[in-house]
């Protein structure tokens, strides 16, 4: 369990907050899920938030105990407090979920996903572009005499701010990965 | 002692091991390999229903009838698809299952083979958890791991799905592990600090009431029991859900009867003006709330409930504590008497007084006829003249399940048996086989309505061929009676396709499969009628005709709240004044 990083003492109940303040306030909320890798448990999770409406903003999943087949989803979703509780209770219903974790409450995370950005241009955009990449702290990862293909790790605001600024300067294609999340500390 | 052995023999191993004793099924091509083994056995009786549908439908009437999981096996393709509305009632209503389908074989997974679906596709929201089985290795540990999850928690329906060569094929059968040795434990201890909490309220409550309901009969028998302690204990009012009837008896003094949509005027007055709800095992249903911010506007609410996301899903709760309703009704009742079995026993009297007068509202009162049966009058004749005996009734879905709930009482749990999350037409006919098969000696009988009668009539071919003597007791009045009823009060009295046209003559079709028909439209002929039907010894089709434009009420319309209540005019005449804030 410890090597999965994840909080002691959250276990799939524990996790839900069972006294939530009712308000119309959207929030966003960062997921972590921990399920048996067994076939379907994605499409699972998914068929969840579809079937009953919720939203997501963004979904990673990977094997993280491969000895154990456990996998780790991390999900971004939006909803008034309620929503986000029913959600949780929702997810810790299925059989397969071991837990649940609520990033965002349960203190402060690291949060960080990746892009690969293809840029296309010449003359003064490329210098621009380049240069701006420096800045970001971005890697070149592939480039052509008219392109670059950066790779950018940071937060999603990063990667959206990166990509708002390469737009003018021939931002051909962006794939993300969606956000990987843990929470800041020992446990 | 582990064994080599075939998938299919396997399947009948795990059944076995799981102490079942009978399973409603239909073959196919896909599933034959496991009807081979049942043909070479004689521990569990195949029951060959007539559709999967009601394969399904018995097994839940079976279920909900024992308290133990029902199990159905169906084949491939067709076999599962006609499956998916017996599994999504079970959902629904929590009725634990067991459904094996067969596959095609796992080589032509995927190649649009013959009768192939992608059943744990389309199941997959339609059950608790599904599996298809890749391996016959792994075959014994799904079908164990099938009813430890179907009756854990709150229970549900577990669909396996069995691919061909998997049945064919040769692997090690483990045997039922422990329960303990299952990774998927949903707690069933409640919370003491809620519970104590919980307790410290109802003493000084002044008006408290019981919102009971399915979860009760979940429990098992120590829930009804533990409930009926504490009600007799507190002195507290109480009222169920449709789904929760017999877990208080119905003779009981603190019964205030059936609550919600169509319940009565009392529970949900009582409902409303309560000052501390206890929800044990309900799920706050739009047909219980109606307008959720109207609801019960005044009171501090606990919600025992063994699924977290059952509570604060509709309606916020104050005291939420999730766990097992009789660990849980253990704990509050212990606490209360160590605290000195408080009660503010003054207020109480008082709330009762104002129970008493809402009571005098009389609001089932319907205006009887000499010379055409109303159905509340032929559902007052079965209570009377069924009352005492060993009896289980089933329902299908409209105007006559409200009134079965309204007029028949129930004075133990598992022995009413009707659809109510779904509200699936074509249940009762299905489910009263496999409450019959069930319990061989009882009386079992499915009040229904002639155009639900009809959606698996085919089953009467079931009933003859197990010598199962199923009573099925139409109420006929010619009309999608519930659909007409709200074309009525609710869509200018356009009756849209609400007509049972072209309707068999029931006698001769009863006639038809062997059994006895009876018809019955005179009020003074329904006692011996009833009677002749009871003594019968073989199903039964009674085709009573009754009044085609009776309105069910009370009635909450949709969206409404609870003091804003429809009542029939029998009821309401000169008492309309008295409770101003009924609209009639
Ligand atoms: C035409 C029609 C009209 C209807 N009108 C009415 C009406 O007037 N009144 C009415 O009451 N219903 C009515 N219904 C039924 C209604 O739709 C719901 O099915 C019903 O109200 C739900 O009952 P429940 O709340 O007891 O929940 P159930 O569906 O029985 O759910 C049980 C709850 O208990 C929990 N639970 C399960 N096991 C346990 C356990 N061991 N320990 C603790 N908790 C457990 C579950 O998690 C769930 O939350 C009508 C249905 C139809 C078809
Ligand atoms: C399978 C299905 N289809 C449609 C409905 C909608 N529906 C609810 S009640 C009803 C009419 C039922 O008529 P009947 O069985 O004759 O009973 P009555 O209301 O007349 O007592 C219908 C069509 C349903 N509940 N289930």
């Amino acid at each position: 369990m410890n090597a999965l990083k994840l909080k002691k003492g959250s276990t799939s109940h524990s996790a839900y907050n069972l006294r939530p303040t009712f308000s119309d306030t959207i929030e966003q909320h960062t997921l972590a899920v921990v399920v048996d890798n067994e076939a379907g448990v994605l499409a699972r999770v998914i068929g969840l938030f579809s079937g009953r409406g919720y939203n997501i903003e963004s979904l990673t999943v990977a094997e993280v105990d491969h000895t154990g087949k456990r996998s780790r989803i991390t999900i971004v979703t939006r909803g008034t407090p309620q929503v986000i509780e029913q959600i949780k209770a929702q997810l810790g219903r299925i059989v397969p979920v071991h837990q649940v974790n609520d990033l965002t409450v349960e203190g402060p995370t690291v949060e960080r996903e990746l892009a690969l950005i293809k840029v296309a241009g010449d003359g003064d955009k490329r210098v621009e572009a380049l240069r701006l990449a420096d800045i970001f702290r971005a890697k070149v990862v592939d480039s052509t005499l008219s392109s670059f293909t950066f790779e950018l790790t940071g937060t999603p605001d990063k990667i959206d701010a990166f990509a708002e600024l390469m737009r003018p300067l021939g931002l051909a294609e962006l794939a993300r990965t969606g956000v990987a999340a843990l929470s800041r500390g020992e446990g | 002692m582990a064994r080599q052995m075939s998938g299919a023999k396997m399947v009948v191993q795990a059944l076995r091991d799981q102490g079942v004793d009978t399973v409603f099924g239909y073959p196919g091509g896909a599933v034959l390999p496991i009807y081979d083994e049942i043909f070479q056995q004689n521990d569990i009786r195949h029951i060959l229903v007539r559709h999967e549908q009601a394969a399904v439908h018995a097994a839940e009437g079976y279920a909900r009838s024992t308290g133990k999981p029902g199990v159905a096996l169906v084949t491939s393709g067709p076999g599962a698809t006609n499956a998916v509305t017996g599994l999504t009632d079970a959902l629904m209503d929590s009725i634990p299952l067991i459904v094996l389908s067969g596959q095609v074989p796992t080589f032509m997974i995927g190649t649009d083979g013959f009768q192939e679906a992608d059943t744990v596709g389309i199941t997959r929201p339609c059950t608790k958890h599904n599996w298809l089985v890749q391996d016959t290795e792994d075959l014994p540990r799904l079908l164990h791991a099938a009813f430890h999850v179907a009756t854990s928690g709150r229970p549900g329906p577990v669909l396996v799905d069995i691919p061909k060569d998997v049945q064919f094929a040769t692997g090690t059968y483990t045997p039922k592990p422990k329960a303990s040795e299952f990774r998927y434990q949903p707690p069933v201890k409640g919370d003491m600090e809620e519970i104590t909490e919980l307790v410290a309220a109802l003493e000084t409550a002044k008006k408290p009431v019981f919102y009971t309901g399915g979860g009760v009969i979940n429990s098992g028998p120590a829930a009804s029991q533990l409930l009926r302690e504490l009600v007799e204990a507190t002195g507290a009012p109480i009222t169920s859900t449709l789904m929760g009837l017999g877990a208080y008896p119905a003779s009981g003094d603190k019964w205030l009867g059936m609550l919600g949509m169509h319940g009565l005027y009392e529970a949900n007055m009582a409902m409303h003006d309560c000052d501390l709800m206890i929800c044990v095992g309900a799920r706050f249903d739009d047909r219980i709330t109606g307008r959720t911010d109207a609801f019960s506007p005044h009171s501090v609410k606990a919600h025992i409930d063994i699924d977290p996301s059952s509570i604060n899903k509709i309606i916020h709760v104050d005291f939420p504590i999730v766990g097992d309703v009789a660990h849980v009704l253990e704990d509050l009742l212990r606490v209360w008497k160590a605290r000195g079995r408080k009660m503010d026993r003054e207020a109480l009297a008082k709330w009762w007084q104002r129970i008493e007068g809402w009571k005098t509202k009389n609001c089932l009162a319907y205006r009887n006829s000499e010379t055409i049966i109303k159905p509340q009058y032929a559902l007052e004749r079965l209570e009377a003249l069924t009352k005492g005996m060993d009896r289980y009734i089933t329902t299908e879905v409209g105007q006559h399940q409200m009134w079965a709930a309204q007029f028949l009482h129930f004075d133990d749990p598992n022995r009413w048996m009707t659809s109510g999350g779904l509200g699936t037409m074509g249940y009762g006919f299905p489910a009263s086989v496999g409450v019959q098969q069930a319990h061989p000696g009882a009386l079992v009988i499915n009040v229904a309505g002639e155009a639900s009668w009809l959606m698996n009539m085919q089953e009467m071919g079931t009933a003859m061929q197990y010598g199962l003597p199923v009573k099925q007791f139409i109420l006929n009045n010619e009309r999608l009676g519930m659909v007409r009823q709200w074309q009525q009060l609710l869509h200018g009295e356009r009756y849209s396709s609400s007509w049972s046209e072209s309707l068999p003559d029931f006698v001769k079709l009863a006639e038809a499969f062997g059994a006895k028909g009876i018809q019955c439209s005179d009020p003074a002929d329904l006692d011996d009628a009833i009677m002749e039907m009871i003594n019968y010894d073989g199903p039964v089709i009674f085709d009573c005709l009754v009044e085609k434009h009776e309105n069910c009420f009370p009635m909450i319309p949709s969206g409404k709240a609870h003091n804003e209540m429809l009542l029939g005019d029998a009821s309401t005449e000169g008492a309309i004044q008295a409770g101003g804030a009924v609209l009639v």
